[in-house]
């Protein structure tokens, strides 16, 4: 009721004013820069834009333009291959074909080899999540709790190792490159390690602690889509196997899109390729296990170069170019405003 | 204790157990309407535990939503009404769906949880508070009779039960509904405060219950054996019904007059005594005291709509995206599953159709972002800041009342920046309630009262205080020792500090605080009125005269007129009210051993027994008691019938009676002055009046400041002190008190000194000049009497002027033989029982006629401090201004006039309907005449027909504003919001600039706020301090509560509570402004900015308040707008990244990232653009956000691989942030998705800036620049105001103003160049032609014209008025065309030159110019509106306005062709 109030000074006591404290903050009267959006201030803005877009699109576009890069499409290239991988059932029968192609001028430099896979939605939701980051760190985990299903466990409740539909639909393409030099055929020198980021070697990926590789995944199976068990991936190198396995480090990082790459081999320079790759005719041997057909996909093979900008992807140079001119337009256009005004005489600007 | 007995409820009963039963039965149809309450100790010990199974409310108030338990689920529930509460309830729990869930599940909930949290912590904050305040008042202590200890002892309010014997002292808070059984004042009288609940702060009388009121010992509770039977308990304060059954089985009817209602304040009587009817919630006080209405503020509910609609687009996007998967789903057929594509847990794939319903949900989740979860979190917590702001702004705090602005509600701010309509209560709201003493004119000569207006406008410096303080500082000293030993409870008197009257100081403050304890009414500035020393010599002189006269033996009549006049003038100030006379550290005491009769003469036996010494008795005395039928004990009339067949024997002995009382009279005159030598002086400072209204209180200041003081009345006589006379002893036959349709009051008294019969007669001017003593013209006296009648009007008319209430006084002299046949009818009259309150007007009527003016009075309702200014500001604001006031009309129009709420050029509508009928046809015929005015036709003759409804108070002079008043009295105002009549109504108040209605109910009041808010779909705001305007603040949708005033009740019901009237313009116009133009942008942008147009640019130019009525800054295109941005701006931030890393190797967290960012840097930046201004606070807001996104993306990034799957997201942030592209890609990003908004910010500023930008701009100059332009504003608004003003008032003005413009011409320093003067002429001509034509002018002439127009109405006026500050400005103007050498020494004028001509010139935006230049734009006005005057035809009697206006016109015309070429030469030539 009325006498609710206890805001009220009670009588007798010595109360301290409430008046509010004179304060820059509490008035709201504290400094303040107090910018007006009008052509002339902003003027220079748009000319300084332009002209740093301008700038940084030309570099983009040269060094994009400096990649060499060479892409060559073999979904198709073993017909063969790729009906019989149509069939599922037929997932144990090994399909090799080869791929001739003519490099006109040498790659030089570091040259990189990707796989590369066009309509393969890595990126869709219920397929990014079908993994157990536990499990890859080698920690012994009841791998049915976590967001592997129905990739977790057998029927008979093996555990799969590693588990999840990312792991299940390795890219498994066998990728070997031949240089054909002068009638002999040299097998071209490749890293299949190092290509992984070194925190997912070394931090993310862990094998299960055991004397040896294939009694730490004793108890577990390989997922239903794989033709050989993870401790098998590479038999030649014990630290590139397992989980640690660099192609299956780099499979595991989803892509964001559809349509993308992977790093699969880097040319070791030596002999032939201390400079990268000389001009001449190569062939890829493929051993073509993964099917793309089923999702009306395609696959590459590239062979890439790579700049300080990244790859040989010119957009962003690009796009550098059109906003730095729009800007800059822009700029002459409000200028123009600015100075009609002006003649009129009736737009006055205090200095 | 307890034990009523409520009816209907089953209440159990104290009857013998073998009659309960039936007698119950019987009871309970009967009893569901009535209420039995009996005395609690009647009742055993034991029967309390029985008692408490009643219904009866017991007095623990609570008002407390929760207990500790309740506390979770019930605010859980209300929370969940919330509509946005049960959406992300509802997303978070989405969440948990596996098939469905986007994120994980725990960290979806946390932002629900803190968003309950926050609420459920507020609340618990709200319920707190509140219960700490009902703890408070709970157990505030009382004194109940206590059986034990046959005693009253003292308890807590919460203890105290129905049928229980409260006593109450001096200054005490009831504390519950009380029916008064017995008091300390001889009559059985008890003043009470009803300030609490009604808002008036005059004492109300209450009385005794009548029986208990003749009982010869002291009330004892023992004995109190009476059943009470009353109504069922109801909120209705002004009825109370019910009797009370004596063990004798005698019945007493029961009245609100018996009544003590909770929350009032014992006055003025030392001991009162009741038992308690009501208690707690069940009293009348409490069931008044409804909850407030859930306000929701404009701005949130246009908001909710766009959430809506945000809704509707996730749906859609949500709905697109699911068939879009579905599709998807589907192209890869049922047998050839993508290896990508993952079946479910059980093996099984997704059919197409359930995909997509999966999905959609999943859609939903992630999309709710659209949906801000955050802004409804983020508007709390700025709404919190704000309100923090708003309290702590300096310039709402009251220094008199060490008071500040209460928010009390949190969540309506922004609404304060919207409001169109504002309706305010009168009294103690734009006015002080306190009624001053200013000028009066007594015989035709006006004693104008200089020194006391001086010492007037001395409370008004608060630096005086101290010195005001000082002299004053004994009495102050004396009054805390006096009241030391009454304030036994100090917590229960913090409550009345808060009643003090208004002061000019804080020292005032302080003293009027102490004082009010003992007194309603007495501020010392009130009460030490300065007299005129003019008058004050001719009252001594006059007292001198009857000394010498009385001491001589002399007839009075050998005064000079005049001084007679002036000491009947101060006798009747004196004794012509119902004043009640206490001296301060006692209860009002009786003394009644002077005469045996109490009250006036009621009978003629009574009369005659009166005038005889022998003092016959009759028994006739006794039965004539029935003071219930009138509230008012000084006009208490007897029911005793009259005796008719004595009254012709009585009657002839009349003569001889008369003859010897006034013997006996003299007798008593001197035992009295002997008594006064002895006691009376020396108290004299020390007595208070108190009285029913404040002005009559401020007459009897004013007489006492002549040496008249009223020192005691008793019902049938009153005591004056006089100089040199000692006390005089008027003997009051009869006091006919004031009513609303006489307008005036009378007391009959026997004049001690000439032992005639006077009718004193006090009234409103209107009335009481009709009925004075026609006066011939042919002898000399009678002329002179017309002289000073005439004389007297124009003073009256003087007064009006000036906004003070005036009040005729008049006397007249009765000689025996009218008297006594007067007598006889009026006895009759009195004795009828039917229509005996027609009688006795007729009686009045009788008796009040053929009067002799003494004089008038002149009293000023003070205006709080700033409030004619506040209302201008706010209606420059484009506000409208509702007066609703409970006052008499006359009083009413005299305040509006005075806050300039009404101007004296205005057209008043006067809206006085006698029933529905005469109403409606008034209203029409008003709508009609209005919209013809509108319309510019003739007004055909339509005053002529108005003759009871268009009554222009003041002939509407020149029309020059085209403004209307309206003013409609209570009744009309009832059948005006009748259905039928309300939209005809509205329509004519919608056109009027200001309304006022007089004598309107609260009911009334919110009804009309109600119908305004409901049928204009306006945002209303009400403010009021009483209790008679909760209901409207409630109904509005800001309600305002004056803190500190009259109680608490309106501060209770209101949303926000400021300590004056003046406070309103800088919280709607700055902070209403603020908060609004902050939350929109808010809402807009979810983010928070701290300030944009400074307060000084706002107050000064209250035209920027329009943009939040017009809800500019947030608008539905601006909505879709805004999303079409955000659109664009996603678009960018999505595509750009994407084309970027196209077919490259990244990953889904490298690319997010960036995404996530460039997000980050876009809305800052976009921040940015929007933002105004920029403090440390935005800087390091803004530079914070940056850098706690990175420091947090690289901890938690590198913080754990695994922590929390699925995501993982390691290393990402630092890989990313060694790659130059990540950086390329975050600058161009936002850069292309800014770009143009930028460019239309930049494109906006310059070509299309806004009101609100425009006054941004102000703000950019420095401040003495910024000073002097609004200064300069200002100067001219007020000089236009004034140039009407007196346009209005001296016709003759406007003829002048030709010569004017001549000589202004002549005095300008014009160059020498006659091509320049050439031009000047055909600029001459062009300007005349535009004038006619004003709509077909181009745009840039027309604002240019516009803007001229200032100086030159300004040079109209500056002759006759002596602005000499105008004529810089003028002539600034007009030597430009010299130049080569610019006369302009400092840089501040060309600033402010310079922006004004930028303002208007730009031409696209003429009007922004316009609006901006308020006093230009009204003087547009004018000039159109006299233009229409011209051109129409017009009634004869306007042909005097007209002549003048076209001289205005005229005038107008020519000086605004000269200041347009100077213009445009200045253009040129400047640049």
């Amino acid at each position: 009721m009325k006498n609710k109030t206890n805001v009220l000074p009670r009588e007798g006591e010595a109360q301290p004013s409430r008046c509010p404290d004179n304060t820059a903050f509490k008035q709201q009267r504290l400094p303040a820069w107090k910018p007006q959006l009008t052509i002339a201030s902003v003027l220079s803005s748009f000319f300084l834009t332009g002209a740093f877009c301008l700038t940084v699109g030309v570099c983009l576009v040269l060094s994009a333009n400096s990649v060499r890069e060479i892409q060559i499409d073999y979904s198709d290239k073993c017909s063969d291959c790729s009906k019989l991988r149509e069939n599922s059932s037929n997932w144990n029968k090994e399909c090799h074909c080869s791929v001739n192609f003519t490099l006109k001028e040498n790659i030089l430099g570091d040259v990189f080899m990707y796989y590369g896979l066009q309509n393969f939605y890595q990126n869709h939701r219920r397929y990014v999540i079908s993994r157990s980051d536990a499990q890859l760190l080698g920690r012994n985990v009841n791998i049915q709790r976590s967001y592997c299903a129905p990739f977790s466990t057998y029927r008979n409740g093996t555990p799969m190792a590693p588990c999840g539909a990312i792991a299940n639909s390795i890219f498994n393409d066998t990728i070997n490159l031949f240089y054909n030099h002068n009638s002999s055929v040299i097998q071209v020198p490749l890293l299949k390690t190092g290509n992984s980021w070194w925190t997912d070697k070394n931090v993310k990926f862990r094998n299960p602690e055991s004397y040896n590789l294939s009694s730490a995944f004793a108890g577990t199976a390989r997922p239903p889509y794989w033709q050989k068990p993870v401790y098998l991936l590479d038999e030649e190198d014990e630290r590139n196997n397992g989980y640690l396995n660099d192609d299956f480090i780099i499979w595991m990082r989803v892509s964001a899109f559809a349509t993308f790459r992977n790093l699969y081999r880097r040319v070791r320079r030596v002999r032939h390729f201390t400079e990268g790759l000389p001009a001449g005719n190569y062939t890829f041997h493929i051993s073509y296990n993964f099917p793309v057909t089923r999702f009306k996909g395609r696959k590459h093979v590239i062979l890439s170069t790579v700049v300080w900008s990244g790859g040989s992807n010119p957009f962003l140079g690009i796009a550098y170019l059109v906003s730095g001119t729009a800007a800059t337009l822009t700029g002459f256009v409000i200028t123009g405003i600015h100075l009609k005004l002006r003649k009129k005489k009736t737009y006055f600007q205090r200095r | 204790m307890s034990q009523g007995t409520a009816g209907g409820e089953g209440a159990p009963q104290v009857l013998p157990e073998g009659k309960e039963r039936q007698r119950k039965r019987r009871r309970r149809k009967k009893e569901s309407k009535t209420r039995l309450v009996r005395s609690s100790l009647l009742l055993p010990e034991a029967e309390p535990e029985k008692s408490k199974r009643t219904v009866l409310a017991c007095n623990r108030l609570k008002t407390t939503k929760y207990t500790a338990l309740s506390f979770l689920p019930k605010n859980l529930f209300e929370q969940f009404h919330r509509l946005a509460n049960v959406y992300f309830v509802f997303i978070a729990l989405l969440n948990f769906v596996p098939s469905v869930n986007a994120f994980q599940p725990e960290l979806a909930l946390a932002p629900v949880l803190f968003i309950l949290a926050v609420t459920a912590i507020k609340d618990l904050w709200e319920d707190y508070s509140r219960y700490r305040s009902d703890k408070e008042i709970n157990h505030m202590e009382c004194l109940v009779y206590s059986r034990t200890e046959k005693k009253y002892i003292s308890r807590y309010w919460k203890e105290v039960k129905v049928g229980d014997f409260v006593q109450l002292r001096c200054n005490e808070i009831i504390p519950a509904d009380i029916l008064l059984l017995s008091s300390s004042d001889p009559d059985g009288l008890c003043h009470i405060e009803t300030a609490n609940l009604d808002g008036e702060t005059n004492l109300k009388q209450r009385q005794v219950v009548r029986r208990f009121l003749e009982l010869d010992s002291e009330f004892d509770p023992l004995k109190f054996t009476s059943v009470i039977e009353c109504e069922k308990p109801n909120n209705d304060l002004s009825r109370f019904r019910g009797y009370i059954i004596h063990k004798s089985g005698k019945k007493d009817g029961l009245f609100k007059e018996n009544l003590l209602l909770r929350g009032c304040t014992i006055r003025n009587t030392e001991e009162v005594a009741g038992i308690v009817i009501y208690a707690g919630h069940e009293t009348k006080a409490l069931l008044n005291n409804n909850g407030p209405r859930y306000k929701r503020s404009k701005l949130e509910r246009q908001m909710n709509a766009d959430v809506l609609w945000c809704v509707l687009i996730l749906l859609i996007m949500c709905l697109f995206s699911a068939i879009g998967h579905g599709l998807w789903v589907w192209q890869y057929g049922e047998k050839k599953k993508p290896i990508f594509d993952v079946p479910g847990p059980d093996g099984k794939y997704l059919s197409p159709a359930l995909a997509s319903v999966y999905l959609f949900l999943t859609m939903i989740i992630v999309f709710q972002v659209l949906i801000p979860i955050s802004l409804y979190v983020s508007i709390e917590i700025v709404k919190i800041c704000q309100v923090y702001f708003i309290h702590q702004d300096k310039d709402l705090y009251d220094e008199e009342t060490d008071s500040q602005l209460q928010c009390r509600a949190l969540n309506i701010t922004e609404d304060l920046g919207q409001v169109q309509f504002i309706f305010s209560d009168k009294t103690g709201t734009l006015t002080e309630n306190k009624m001053v003493f200013r000028r009066c004119t007594v015989s035709g000569i006006e004693y104008s009262h200089d020194d006391n207006a001086k010492r007037l406008a001395m409370y008004q410096e608060p630096d005086s205080e101290e010195e005001e303080a000082a002299p004053k500082g004994g009495t102050l000293s004396q009054r805390d020792s006096i009241c030391s030993h009454q304030s036994i409870k100090v917590m229960h008197r913090s409550q009345n500090t808060k009643t003090h009257r208004r002061t000019g100081s804080r020292a005032e403050a302080k003293r009027a605080s102490i004082l009010s304890k003992h007194t309603a009414f007495s501020s010392p500035m009130e009460k030490d009125i300065t007299p005129d020393p003019r008058l004050l010599e001719k009252v001594n002189e006059c007292a001198k005269h009857l000394e010498v006269m009385r001491s001589h033996e002399q007839p009075l009549s050998h005064l000079s007129p005049e001084l007679c006049d002036v000491f009947d003038f101060f006798i009747a100030l004196t004794i012509c009210n119902t004043v009640v006379v206490t001296a301060p550290n006692q209860p009002r005491q009786k003394v009644r051993d002077r005469f045996e009769l109490k009250s006036p003469v009621k009978t003629i036996e009574d009369f005659i027994r009166r005038f005889t010494p022998s003092r016959l008795t009759s028994g006739s005395n006794s039965s004539s008691s029935s003071s219930l039928a009138t509230s008012k004990s000084m006009h208490r009339f007897g029911l005793s019938t009259l005796s008719s067949t004595s009254t012709d024997s009585t009657l002839l002995k009349l003569e001889e009676k008369l003859a010897y009382s006034a013997q006996m009279n003299n007798n008593g005159y001197s035992s009295q002055q002997g008594r006064t030598a002895v006691g009376g002086a020396p108290e004299e400072g020390e007595l208070r009046y108190e009285a029913e209204s404040p002005d009559e209180a401020a007459l009897v200041y004013a007489a006492r400041a002549y040496n008249c003081s009223l020192v005691g009345r008793l019902s049938d006589q009153v005591s004056v002190e006089l100089p040199h006379l000692g006390t005089l002893n008027f003997e009051v036959l009869h006091t006919l008190g004031f009513d609303s349709v006489r307008k005036r009051m009378s007391v009959v008294v026997r004049h001690p000194l000439t032992d005639e019969i006077n009718v004193y007669t006090k009234g409103a001017d209107s009335v009481v000049m009709d009925l004075l003593l026609p006066c011939s013209s042919d002898d000399p006296r009678g002329k002179h009497q017309k002289k000073i009648r005439s004389k007297t009007q124009n003073y009256l008319n003087l007064y009006a002027v000036d906004g003070l209430r005036t009040l005729c006084i008049a006397k007249r002299v009765l000689s025996k033989e009218e008297y006594g046949c007067w007598l006889k009818t009026h006895l009759e009259a009195e004795s009828s029982i039917e229509n005996r309150e027609e009688l006795l007007f007729q009686s009045a009527l009788r008796i009040e006629k053929n009067l002799h003016l003494l004089g008038v009075t002149g009293i000023e309702d003070r205006l709080q401090d700033g409030v004619p200014e506040t209302i201008a500001s706010l209606r420059k604001a484009g506000l409208q201004i509702w007066v609703l006031t409970g006052d008499k009309q006359e009083t009413a129009v005299n305040i509006a006039y005075a806050c300039k709420l009404l101007d004296h050029d205005e057209e008043i509508i006067t809206l006085n309907a006698e029933s529905p009928e005469t109403c409606a046809v008034l209203l029409e015929q008003c709508l009609q005449c209005v919209e013809s005015k509108f319309s510019n036709n003739t007004i055909d003759g339509a005053t002529g027909n108005m003759t009871v409804g268009f009554t222009p108070l003041y002939p509407p002079s020149s029309s020059v504003l085209s403004s209307l008043g309206l003013v409609i009295d209570g009744r009309t105002l009832a059948y005006a919001l009748e259905p039928a009549l309300e939209d005809k109504f509205l329509a004519l108040a919608k056109r009027c600039r200001s309304v006022l209605c007089c004598r309107s109910t609260p009911l009334q009041k919110s009804m009309v706020v109600k119908l305004v808010r409901d049928k204009l779909k306006a945002m209303t705001l009400a403010i009021g301090d009483g209790a008679n305007d909760v209901s409207m603040i409630q109904v509005a949708d800001v309600g305002v509560g004056i803190s500190g005033q009259e109680g608490m009740q309106a501060v209770m019901a209101s949303d926000f509570a400021i300590p004056r009237f003046r406070h309103l313009e800088k919280l709607l116009l700055v902070h209403g402004h603020w908060c609004y133009s902050r939350l929109a942008n808010m809402v807009l942008y979810f983010f928070y900015k701290n300030a944009d147009v400074p307060a000084e640019v706002l107050i000064a130019i209250p035209q920027l308040y329009k943009s939040g009525q017009n809800m500019e800054e947030y608008q539905p295109h601006m909505f879709w707008m805004n999303m079409i941005d955000a659109m664009y701006q996603s678009l960018v931030c999505f595509f750009i990244p994407y084309f970027t890393y196209y077919d490259s190797e990244v990953d889904i967290f490298s690319w997010g990232t960036p995404i996530t960012t460039i997000a980050l840097f876009t809305i800052i930046l976009h921040l940015a653009i929007e933002t105004k201004t920029w403090t440390f606070l935005h800087w390091s807001s803004c530079i914070f956000s940056i850098i706690l996104f990175f420091s947090v993306a690289l901890v938690y990034n590198a913080s754990c691989p695994v922590c929390h799957p699925p995501s993982n997201p390691y290393w990402t942030m630092e890989r990313l942030m060694g790659d130059p592209m990540f950086y390329f890609t975050c600058i161009i990003s936002p850069v292309v998705a800014l770009l143009p908004r930028f460019l239309y910010r930049t494109l906006q500023g310059t070509l299309f800036p806004t009101q609100l930008q425009l006054g941004r701009q102000l703000s950019k100059l420095s401040p003495e620049t910024r000073a002097q332009l609004l200064t300069k504003l200002n100067v001219k608004e007020t000089m236009c105001q004034t140039r009407l003003f007196a346009d209005s008032f001296s016709p003759s003005l406007g003829s002048n103003a030709s010569d004017c413009y001549k000589a202004d011409n002549q005095s300008t320093p014009l160059p020498a160049s006659p091509q320049t003067r050439e031009s000047l002429l055909r600029e001459d001509t062009k300007a005349d032609h535009k004038t006619d034509q004003t709509a077909a002018a181009s745009p840039q002439g027309a604002v240019l014209y516009e803007e001229n127009k200032l100086p030159s109405s300004a040079s109209g006026l500056e002759r006759s008025m002596g602005f000499h500050e105008v004529r810089c400005g003028t002539s600034e103007v007009e030597s430009l065309p010299l130049g080569t050498t610019f006369p302009w020494s400092s840089a501040v004028d060309q600033a402010d030159f310079s922006l004004l001509k930028w303002i208007t010139s730009t031409p696209l935006f003429s009007h922004i110019g316009t609006v901006l230049q308020v006093s230009s734009s009204s003087l547009q006005n004018e000039t159109q509106d006299s233009m229409c005057v011209l051109g129409s035809s017009l009634h004869v009697d306007f042909k005097g306005l007209k002549e003048e206006s076209s001289n205005n016109l005229q005038d107008k015309m020519k000086g605004n062709s000269t200041d347009h070429c100077k213009n445009e030469n200045s253009e040129t030539t400047f640049l």
